[in-house]
């Protein structure tokens, strides 16, 4: 299948779209960086494992039911050190892309996964993540074999891990199928990488009811690296040579092998227990809310019939 | 269900239609959109919003939800005033503030879960009930928040935990502000996995997207209410992205049986009672030893000791070997 590319939107849409942005980054700006996110030359996780690895072993196969090559995963030597690598992988070509589901893992891919984190654990060696994903597979066959269960104890799983774990958005991160791979110590964002709950078109058909305002949709959820820094749901921006990471990409691994070498180095230097419980105090702290005073409350909530409201929100 | 049993339902339904079709429906009467029977309010509100007739499950709030498991005023609520901040100044159709606004003013609800300390039949516990009548059942901060504050409260109180579900997924107008929640919700449950108290989900419809791929997925052990939709991915956007084409029963609870998804499709009429007795099966008086009482490690020796006594019983065996099988200090006297 291929991923619904909107039209461009015509002024009118476009100056929306900037009046809803507004500060610090305007429409145009977000949809450029999502374009360079999703830019066919840019590289993918195999990429960054080719420049990042003086050697590298993939492993094949959840053990349960089959392998998926959306979800790459292996073990590789980094600066003389072993590592576990996890990544999502597109493709370039039509061939590769279909092969690849186009980045979108079944729930093989995230039972590998979990039997590699399994692995780094008991090996005592840190696991590196590489997010690049439209969202987990959308299929009849992946919510039979559960793909909910799936993500949720990949999230689990890399949430408990004592190793040093770090994850870095390097394109595309979607929705639950981006987030399984990226419970870690530290979490890193290419500067034109996005982030965010649902991917713009996915946003803007259920929100939008049209998949053809993607554009806005961008616009209202700003799921760039600057703003995911700003609340803190990455801990730092790796920069991109300019123009984006598809004009060097052996420059743009360099970019990324110094910041998750520093990464590592800190994280190395804490006790094991302390990784896994300032991991769970990074998470719980993330997503701002309000609390009125209990009085307050027990006077807005009065008992009506809540169940005759209906809501015509579906959600990702 | 085989081919009799549907028959005979369906005729009951027939006949319950022909006998409770009134020329015209009063204000404070429902309709079923399965079987067309006409009921008053009180009369679903007894009957746990299920239609008598046919079974229908009907959407039920939280507050309902609590009354039927605890009994009216048999549950005490937790942080009521918790609201949602709008970290992203989102605007979709309408701007979130308001629309968070618009569903508390529709629902007299804070938020799209209501935490409450209850006893169902006689057994204490924590619940997280969702309400999908609050902006979808969406999971934004508040929700997640919510849940880690309950799962904290049922650890430090040595209760167990029951999560009803009824949600589209992570709120989207929070951004990936609401992804991080799968990742709150997740880790916060672990909490109460180590502290030994067990978690109970109960999936209402629908509970799709992010709610499921999280802490849904996740209970120990995980209802499913009949007709509830489960999937990560609804069925429309499965159509939209990959043109398959899905069967009615797709992402169905009777289904997700099937698949090994769920550990039973419990009828809510039913709930209260399930809900008891696993709770009752799982229940532990206090931890704490009696005195005297055999602790783990003088079982292994008692195990050794028997081992012992028992190659002693065989005629020819050394000395030296019975000496290696018996522990040096079993009590049993040498
Ligand atoms: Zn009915």
């Amino acid at each position: 299948m291929e991923i619904p590319r909107p039209q461009t939107g015509g002024r009118f849409v476009r100056r929306i779209a900037d009046r809803l942005a507004g500060a610090p980054e305007n429409a145009s700006r977000v949809w450029e960086g999502i374009q360079l996110a999703r830019h066919q030359e840019r590289p993918y996780t195999l990429d960054y494992i080719a420049r990042l690895c003086t050697d590298f072993e993939e492993l094949h196969g959840d053990r349960l039911f089959g392998d998926d090559p959306a979800l790459v995963c292996g073990i590789g030597r980094y600066h003389d050190e072993p590592v576990a690598i996890i990544g999502q992988q597109k493709g370039r070509d039509t061939h590769e892309r279909t092969y690849r589901n186009f980045g979108m893992p079944s729930p093989e891919g995230y039972r590998k996964a979990m039997r590699v984190m399994a692995l780094a654990e008991r090996l005592e060696i840190p696991l590196v993540t590489l997010i690049d994903t439209p969202g987990a597979f959308p299929g009849a066959g992946a919510e039979q074999r559960g793909q909910g269960s799936a993500i949720s104890h990949s999230i689990r799983t890399m949430s408990r891990l004592r190793v040093p774990t770090v994850a870095v958005i390097i394109g595309e991160g979607s929705s639950g199928g981006a987030l399984a791979i990226g419970v870690a110590d530290r979490v890193l964002m290419l500067e034109n990488a996005t982030y965010s709950v649902i991917s713009p078109e996915g946003a803007a058909a259920i929100l939008w009811r049209d998949a053809g305002k993607a554009r806005l949709a961008a616009a209202a959820f700003r799921p760039t690296a600057a703003n995911c820094y700003r609340w803190g749901v990455v801990d730092a921006v790796v920069p991109e040579p300019k123009g984006g990471a598809h004009r060097d990409p052996d420059e743009a691994a360099r970019l990324v092998d110094g910041y998750l070498t520093r990464a590592l180095r800190e994280l190395r230097a804490l006790p094991s227990g302390e990784r896994r419980r300032l991991r769970a105090e990074r998470f719980r702290r993330l997503g701002p809310f309000r609390e009125i005073p209990p009085d307050a409350a027990a006077l807005a909530a009065g008992r009506g019939e809540p169940t005759s409201a209906r809501s015509d929100l579906p959600n990702a | 269900m085989n081919r009799v049993n549907v028959s005979i339902d369906r005729l009951r339904q027939l006949a319950h239609r022909a006998e409770h079709r009134p020329a015209r429906i009063p204000a404070d009467e429902r309709s079923c959109p399965r079987c067309e029977s006409h009921y008053s309010a009180e009369e679903m509100r007894r009957n746990f919003r299920v239609c008598p007739a046919c079974g229908h499950h009907f959407p039920a709030g939280a507050h309902d939800r609590l009354d039927q498991l605890a009994g009216p005023g048999g549950w005490t609520e937790l942080w009521p005033g918790l609201r949602a901040a709008d970290p992203l100044g989102f605007y979709d159709l309408k701007a979130y503030s308001d629309r968070a606004q618009d569903a508390e003013a529709q629902t007299g609800l804070g938020e799209a879960i209501v935490c409450a300390e209850l006893e169902v039949r006689g057994r204490p516990a924590v619940a997280a009930i969702m309400d999908f009548a609050f902006m979808g059942g969406s999971m934004g901060a508040v929700v997640g928040e919510k849940l880690a504050r309950a799962c904290d409260h049922a650890a430090g109180r040595a209760l167990p935990l029951l999560i009803v579900t009824a949600s589209g997924g992570a709120r989207m107008q929070e951004g990936v502000l609401a992804l991080m929640q799968m990742a709150k919700s997740v880790i916060a449950l672990d909490g109460l996995a180590e502290a030994g108290q067990p978690v109970i989900v109960v999936l209402a419809h629908p509970t799709t997207g992010g709610v499921w791929a999280s802490f849904a997925s996740l209970g120990d052990v995980i209802y499913a209410e009949p007709g509830a939709l489960i999937a990560f991915s609804g069925p429309r956007v499965i159509e939209q992205t990959t043109r398959e084409k899905l069967a009615p029963d797709f992402g169905k609870a009777e289904l997700q049986l099937h698949n090994g998804q769920v550990d039973a499709v419990v009828d809510r009429r039913e709930m209260p009672e399930r809900i008891a007795r696993v709770l009752g099966i799982l229940h532990r008086p206090q931890r704490q030893q009696p005195p005297g009482a055999p602790g783990p490690v003088q079982w292994a020796q008692e195990g050794a000791g028997r081992a012992a006594r028992a190659a002693q019983s065989i005629p020819g065996l050394s000395r030296r070997l019975v000496d290696r099988i018996r522990p040096g200090h079993d009590g049993d006297g040498s």
